[in-house]
């Protein structure tokens, strides 16, 4: 019936190809025009590769005490002053960095994939399957996040140190103190947070399934896993790119409000809740411990809210073709 | 009946009604096709018409097998659908595609041209992999497209092209059939014609079956070969293109073909229109007897009594009206 004419697609293409706008191309046109998305984009970005960079360029140590030193506000020796014992700001503001945007991000990501997953399932079967799922979710919604993140604790903490002292075989590793209640750390948090993108990914999912090309797809005898995968996660993901986004902040401040509270990251170790923490206690008379961690978290927070603002702003197509 | 490339034989497909929070019960039935016996010609265009909500759409759904079959035997190359098994109806899908009605809707928004026409190539191994550009450039050619726009999306494109970037993709699996669900309907008028003419070239050059479904006579009337008239569910008259609109037999036809406009304002001006009181009954809670009789104006006692089965009056002609010697 129909017999292609060319073997070659040089043959049967003599005019050059037209390059089309792809969405997510148009949205990265438009989130390059939002200054402030970019410069929040920027800003992270230095912190990040501060925070990874920084302590193996200069050497720094965020344990080494110096009990003689004490506390001294910042000068050219220690840039960001020094505390209680000695120790240097900056070091463990790049070191506290590093466990903070690890938390963001892993757990934001843990949050991800099980949310996009669970909710796309619940979405696609619908009925029982989804009334099922969702009530779960419903219950899990209910659980005061303190009271689990402690009970978690509590009962997680022979887990916790067989993790660390399995850990602490490898000589590599041995200084990794703490790990097993890091990994608690994020599986908390991310199992708090995957219940919010699970419910939006289910709605998504709905609105999108009696599309007319979710239709045809399956007219045209596509798989299921084809048409969940290509078909509707691509069309949901605008949300889900923004709502991750808007994730990550959420779960830094998790982070620092379950430290502050002594269910984060132990001494020695440091990061930006512990700090905050620290210098709160502090800020009377050493200005300088509450300030330097305050104001880079905050950074932080606002760079990620304004870029995830300018995301939305991006990906919203009915802002975009109108 | 001997070269029918689709059968339909008696049917039904019906929606429940759930009502209830946690026990869900069943409390009703929709009953949006209800007893449907048809069959299409190697080649034919079939125009099924019928006002909105008549089970036209899904209709075309159930032959699709995109909803499931309450009843029934759809019959494609000797093959039943309703009993396949998953696989078995996805190789089918080759014999059949469907254009929809609106196409804003019916494209992957994400994906270009060239990816949404090779998609069904490489899923149903239809060629080798390095034909493929060549087979989406052929195929975009075939339905009046450059292919110099393979690369762009589809919303770079008006609304005609999209439809015309549908059909390629409908043509992609050389079925035998296409089933076009109002496919103009969304489109402007003056695009509407191009689109027509379009599927009724298609159908000359590759022999193709065409079901196409409008809720409007006009549309329907130059490219079928034969029109179905749909009420409620059920084929109320069925008959060559040209006898059916000439000659309506059923009044609800009648009344349908009344409606078509004519370009002569003289003739225009003093046409005598049916105008059919009240909308059409609830697919729930059908009348008793001829679903047609509430807003019948040749209605009588007999009418309520059975729902009139569809007879052929003459030859390839078949209406369901129990008062067809009498009006």
């Amino acid at each position: 019936m129909i017999a292609p004419t060319s073997s070659s697609s040089a043959a049967v293409l003599p005019e050059p190809l037209e390059r089309g706008t792809s969405l997510w191309r148009d949205a990265w046109s438009r989130l390059r025009k939002n200054h402030l998305a970019v410069l929040g984009g920027v800003v992270l970005l230095v912190l990040a590769l501060a925070c990874v960079l920084g302590p193996l360029i200069f050497h720094l140590s965020y344990q080494n005490q110096n009990l003689d030193l004490g506390a001294t506000p910042p000068g050219p020796q220690h840039w960001l002053g020094t505390d209680t014992l000695g120790r240097d700001l900056l070091a463990r503001l790049l070191y506290g960095g590093r466990i903070s945007l690890m938390v963001g991000l892993v757990a934001s990501l843990v949050a991800l994939v099980i949310g996009v997953t669970y909710g796309a399932v619940a979405g696609f079967f619908g009925g029982k399957l989804d009334s099922v799922m969702m009530r779960i979710v419903d219950i899990m919604y209910a659980l005061p996040f303190t009271v689990f993140v402690i009970l978690m604790m509590v009962f997680l903490k022979e887990p916790m140190q067989a993790v660390d002292a399995w850990l602490s075989r490898f000589a590599l590793l041995s200084n990794l103190q703490g790990v097993g209640k890091i990994l608690l750390l994020f599986g908390a948090i991310g199992a708090v947070e995957w219940l919010t993108m699970a419910r939006i990914v289910r709605g998504q999912i709905l609105s999108i399934k009696r599309m007319e090309y979710i239709e045809a797809a399956r007219a045209l005898g596509y798989g299921r896993r084809r048409i969940i995968f290509r078909h509707m996660i691509p069309n949901i993901l605008g949300p889900v790119v923004v709502y991750t986004t808007l994730t990550i902040p959420a779960v830094m401040l998790l982070e620092s409000f379950l430290s502050f509270l002594g269910l984060g990251v132990d001494a020695p170790m440091s990061s930006w809740g512990t700090l905050i923490k620290d210098g709160a206690e502090k800020m009377e008379e050493f200005w300088w411990l509450l300030v330097f961690p305050g104001g880079v978290f905050s950074l932080t927070l606002f760079s990620l809210n304004f870029l995830g603002d300018g995301l939305r702003d991006a990906l919203d197509v009915r802002a975009s073709k109108d | 009946m001997s070269d029918a490339i689709i059968e339909l034989r008696d049917v039904k497909t019906h929606f429940p009604i759930y009502q209830g929070f946690l026990l869900k019960k069943p409390v009703g039935m929709v009953k949006a096709v209800d007893g449907v016996t048809l069959s299409i010609q190697r080649g034919e265009v079939l125009g099924l018409v019928g006002e909105s909500g008549c089970g036209k759409s899904t209709l075309a759904r159930t032959i699709m097998q995109l909803v499931p079959t309450t009843s029934g035997m759809v019959i494609i190359e000797g093959r039943n659908l309703t009993q396949g098994t998953a696989a078995s109806l996805r190789q089918t899908r080759r014999e059949m595609q469907m254009v929809f009605q609106d196409p804003y809707a019916s494209l992957n928004p994400r994906l270009t041209v060239f990816a949404t026409l090779a998609e069904p190539l490489i899923v149903h191994k239809i060629c080798p992999a390095d034909q493929i550009t060549a087979r989406v450039a052929m195929l975009m050619e075939l339905v009046g497209l450059a292919p110099r726009f393979m690369q762009k999306y589809p919303h770079e494109f008006s609304g005609g092209q999209r439809q015309r970037i549908a059909i390629a993709r409908a043509l992609a699996l050389e079925p035998k059939i296409i089933i076009a669900d109002e496919p103009v309907s969304a489109l402007d008028v003056s695009i509407q014609a191009q689109i027509l003419n379009l599927l009724a070239d298609l159908r000359r050059q590759m022999n193709l079956s065409l079901i196409f479904i409008a809720h409007d006579l006009s549309v329907v009337k130059h490219i079928s070969d034969r029109i179905a008239v749909m009420y409620l569910g059920k084929i109320v008259e069925l008959g060559p293109a040209a006898d059916v609109i000439d000659r309506p037999r059923h009044p609800y036809t009648q009344a349908l073909v009344s409606a078509i406009p004519t370009p002569n304002p003289d003739v225009e001006r003093n046409r005598q229109r049916i105008v059919l009181a009240g909308d059409p009954p609830s697919p729930i809670h059908p009348p008793v007897g001829c679903p047609f009789h509430p807003r019948c104006p040749h209605m009588q006692e007999k009418c309520k009594a059975a729902v009139p089965p569809l007879v052929r009056i003459e030859d390839g002609r078949e209406v369901a009206c129990v008062r067809i010697g009498e009006i």
